[in-house]
């Protein structure tokens, strides 16, 4: 790669930099406010938001890579066109690896799969950074960028599960029980309202609370 | 009788924010005021009622497993259902293309009306989920499927509306600082999500 041998190094300052600052200052879900349906979608258990965090980042990495590559070329007036095209093949490919491989997480999310053409950080990435950057620093801003998606997906999943269900699903382990049965006895209940739909909503917002509280310039005017 | 079923099904208890969070991303970037959040709310059932029957028929005609057994025997057990994802982006994309340009041409106040949004419609997750969704429930005609497309936008409309009127009202609200802006919008779309849950369970 031509790119590599350029004067800057690999993991200079810069470059660490892009895949730092969207896990908070430029978070893409919580700052930006991109991405959404399916951050708040697909968190009822922890094991589908660790899939659906590993597609996001692929299908990000790979299209911020291949749009890089491709930014002299493409003309800009049918730019969305080809970046959609780009991002649709690619879901295609993670839709049939997730169908082969872990059937039953692609079963449970559905048609969210399939949302991740029309997910904001893809294409706002591939629109406001591979399109004018070399392709090494476009592969770290879409780790970082998908890094900060599936931070905020797993905070999500992590108090929905155990809130709602006292369990905690990782892929590899299993389903682990994290409230014990004793707590139970003593008259503790499983929070119902955490496997309903509204209940991501408030942790987000709670989640977006707490940031702006401990970073006070990110505050809206 | 079924078709207002499916409408009120769409609308009210599988709303599409409140249920699916479809479209979340332009739900909060415009709902600042009521008129832009008519503007995309209209613009957004324009869309839905004018691709869902096409991407209906695409289903049933091509896409589906043994739906190209019109061509001829050859082709009676084709399954491309795999290339459902590109077939239905391709053609929202160009459809809101087309829509905008016939739009322009022929009625010029709707083009001011809607204009600006349509072209962002194409990336909007409402568009594309909808028809995902009308590809999984498998509607027996375009009838249902055009209704389902109507409802569902309705709903968007409903909430996009409602939750811009509230922020209208609480921008001179007392609220603690970093839940200003879209904190705020957040934890208001839940409540109303909590409010909406009261349809769950309701049957015609």
């Amino acid at each position: 790669m031509s790119e590599v041998k350029t004067s800057e190094p690999l993991f200079s300052k810069k470059n660490m930099e892009l895949i730092k600052n969207p896990l908070n200052q430029i978070n893409p879900v919580t700052i930006q406010v991109l991405g959404i349906c399916s951050a708040l979608a697909v968190t009822v258990q922890m094991d589908n938001a660790i899939v659906m965090s590993i597609a996001v980042t692929a299908v990000l990495v790979i299209g911020n890579l291949l749009v890089s590559l491709m930014r002299n070329v493409i003309p800009g007036r049918i730019r969305i066109i080809v970046q959609l095209v780009v991002v649709a093949a690619l879901v295609i490919i993670v839709d049939q690896i997730l169908k082969a491989y872990v059937y039953d997480v692609s079963k449970s999310l559905s048609v969210f799969v399939g949302l991740i053409i029309t997910n904001c950080i893809i294409m706002g990435r591939l629109e406001a950074f591979a399109l004018g950057n070399k392709p090494w620093a476009s592969i770290l801003d879409g780790v970082g960028n998908g890094f900060g998606y599936g931070l905020v997906l797993m905070v999500v999943a992590f108090f929905k599960e155990i809130l709602g269900s006292g369990t905690l699903t990782i892929p590899g382990l299993g389903k682990l029980t994290i409230i014990p049965e004793s707590f139970f006895d003593w008259g503790y209940m499983n929070n119902g309202l955490m496997l309903l739909p509204p209940s991501s909503l408030f942790i987000v917002g709670i989640y977006i609370w707490v940031q702006k509280a401990k970073n006070p310039e990110l505050i809206e005017a | 009788m079924e078709y207002i079923n499916i409408f009120i099904k769409s609308a009210f208890i599988d709303n599409m924010i409140f249920t699916f969070f479809f479209g979340m991303c332009s739900y909060l970037a415009v709902s600042k005021t009521v008129k832009t959040a008519v503007g995309l709310g209209s613009a957004v059932i324009f869309v839905l009622v004018v691709t869902i029957p096409i991407n209906y028929l695409l289903e049933t005609l091509v896409l589906q497993e043994g739906a190209l057994a019109w061509l001829g025997d050859d082709y009676a057990n084709m399954d491309l259902s795999f290339l459902s994802f590109i077939m239905f982006i391709a053609v929202i994309a160009s459809i809101v293309q087309l829509v905008e340009m016939l739009v322009e041409k022929f009625s010029p106040a709707l083009y001011g009306a809607l204009g600006i949004f349509l072209p962002l419609i194409a990336v909007n997750c409402a568009i594309l989920g909808a028809a995902l969704f009308m590809q999984q429930k498998q509607f027996a005609n375009i009838g249902q499927a055009t209704v389902y497309g109507l409802g569902s936008g309705f709903g968007w409309f409903l909430a996009i509306v409602l939750i811009a009127a509230i922020r209208e009202k609480i921008k001179y609200s007392h609220i603690p600082a970093p839940l200003r802006g879209v904190g705020m919008a957040f934890i208001l779309t839940g409540l109303m999500g909590l409010a909406f849950l009261g349809f769950l369970g309701f049957e015609l």
